[in-house]
């Protein structure tokens, strides 16, 4: 086995250096769907996150027990009930956001996201890395979708939370809440993050050749 | 990308052969265990959600029925309308309406759902309906999957108001252009979705008034 990271990367790189949606371009199906607004991105996220961390933890626990041959049955199975109860707490509890969310918190059971860091990390990995772990991408895919949540419902309907930003002159641009806006904005999301990594790359480049003309100079 | 990694192809540590009586006990448990916590929470969480189908139906009949005190349900029933079933009856597949009553116990008018197929899926319309008056009270969508922006804009209350005092069958115009009493603004943007309104109400009156015409007429007050 190839040296283990320390906890803090386990936590940590979901949120950016791996993030889930912007990184790993899993999980765009909801990402796409429902960040029409800030609201209906929060239950969203946290519905997902529900499920990954308990899944992950039931996972990584059950390890050791789980023949290879019905593993992935299991998970499917694992993250379906896991799923179901976030599905009928969220009726339960905010039935105005389940009511808008529709369809797509059943479609958490595909959401790659889960299945991929079950079959990738929890599977293989003792139960204290698994939840850091599955922490981190949570992390990665809610502030995700609230980027995108805020974005579209500023533009789209000229509010936050439900609470009006501009006052009635404000024409909405009706298109960022509407599917192509979800394109829009995860595409800009994506060029941002891929001209920030740019500077960051170019900017160590500098300080490396910085760093050996001085050592030229102190020669 | 150490751990992330499909390519090297090892599995999760497990040992290579297993018996297949192992497999399906491994299964067996794990739908056991599923079964058992979806069934908890379904439990845990069935009375809360029943009260908020109860309190969206109780707001939305409030909604449609002005000076509304209390309302009581009638149930289709062997073609017709009856607010006290036989004994015995199973009454959650029977369609309703509601009648609703002023504090000093007078009829305020019925309260009718109607689905309608919208431009993505039906929409649901319940709305105030006097059959003396053959007029509308008031009406308010129950649910919708219009586009947000466009078609959803028959959930604004300025438009739902016009259909306070109707005159049914309703005839449509164009925004802004509605005089006589039977006449009802389409939204401009949310053509498909106002008129499905509009056609719901119409057909809905077509359905439950003579219903609603042999209750009353058999002494149903």
């Amino acid at each position: 086995m190839t040296t283990k990271p320390p906890p803090t990367d386990v936590l940590l790189r979901g949120v950016w250096r791996e993030n889930p949606v912007l990184v790993q371009m899993l999980g765009l199906c909801s990402t796409l769907a429902v960040t029409n607004t800030v609201a209906n991105s929060v239950a969203m996220g946290l519905a997902t996150s529900f499920v990954l961390i308990c899944s992950s933890v039931l996972i990584s626990s059950l390890r050791r027990f789980m023949p290879n041959q019905v593993r992935i049955a299991a998970y499917v199975l694992i993250i379906a009930t896991f799923v179901t109860v976030a599905d009928m707490m969220l009726e339960a509890l905010v039935p105005e956001i389940h009511r808008q969310l529709g369809a797509f918190v059943a479609l958490i059971v595909v959401n790659c996201i889960i299945l991929g860091r079950a079959e990738a990390f929890a599977a293989r990995q003792p139960v204290g890395r698994a939840v850091l772990d599955a922490v981190g991408t949570s992390a990665g895919y809610i502030i995700t979708l609230l980027l995108m949540g805020t974005a579209r419902e500023i533009l789209g309907s000229g509010s936050i939370l439900g609470i009006s930003l501009f006052g009635p002159s404000f024409e909405p641009w009706v298109i960022m809440i509407l599917p192509p806006g979800g394109f829009f904005m995860i595409g800009s999301l994506l060029l941002a993050k891929s001209w920030w990594e740019r500077r960051a790359d170019a900017r160590r480049a500098a300080v490396a050749r910085l760093a050996t003309n001085r050592e030229g100079v102190a020669a | 990308m150490s751990e992330t990694s499909h390519t090297d192809g090892s599995a999760p540590p497990t040992a290579p052969d297993v018996p297949s009586g192992r497999l399906i006990a491994t299964l067996g448990t794990a739908g056991a265990l599923a079964g058992l916590l979806i069934v908890l929470a379904y439990q845990g969480t069935l009375p809360a959600i029943e009260g908020n189908r109860a309190a969206r139906t109780d707001r939305a009949i409030h909604e449609v029925l002005r000076g509304l005190d209390r309302y009581d349900t009638l149930y289709l029933y062997e073609g017709a309308l009856t607010a006290k079933l036989p004994e015995g009856v199973d009454d959650r597949p029977l369609e309703r309406i509601y009648q609703g009553y002023d504090a000093a116990g007078a009829p305020v008018g019925f309260a009718i759902t109607v689905g309608e197929g919208g431009f993505q899926d039906v929409i649901k319309i319940l709305f105030g309906f006097d059959p003396a008056t053959r007029t509308t009270l008031g009406l308010t969508i129950l649910s919708s999957l219009e586009t947000p922006g466009l078609g959803d804009k028959i959930n604004e209350e300025g438009w739902r108001n016009q259909f306070r005092g109707r005159k049914t069958p309703l005839v449509r115009v164009k925004q802004g252009a509605s005089k006589a009493p039977d006449e009802v603004d389409t939204i401009t943007g949310a053509t498909i979705s106002s008129r499905t309104v509009i056609a719901g109400v119409n057909k809905g009156v077509e359905r439950w008034a003579p219903l609603l015409d042999a209750y009353l007429a058999k002494g149903g007050s």
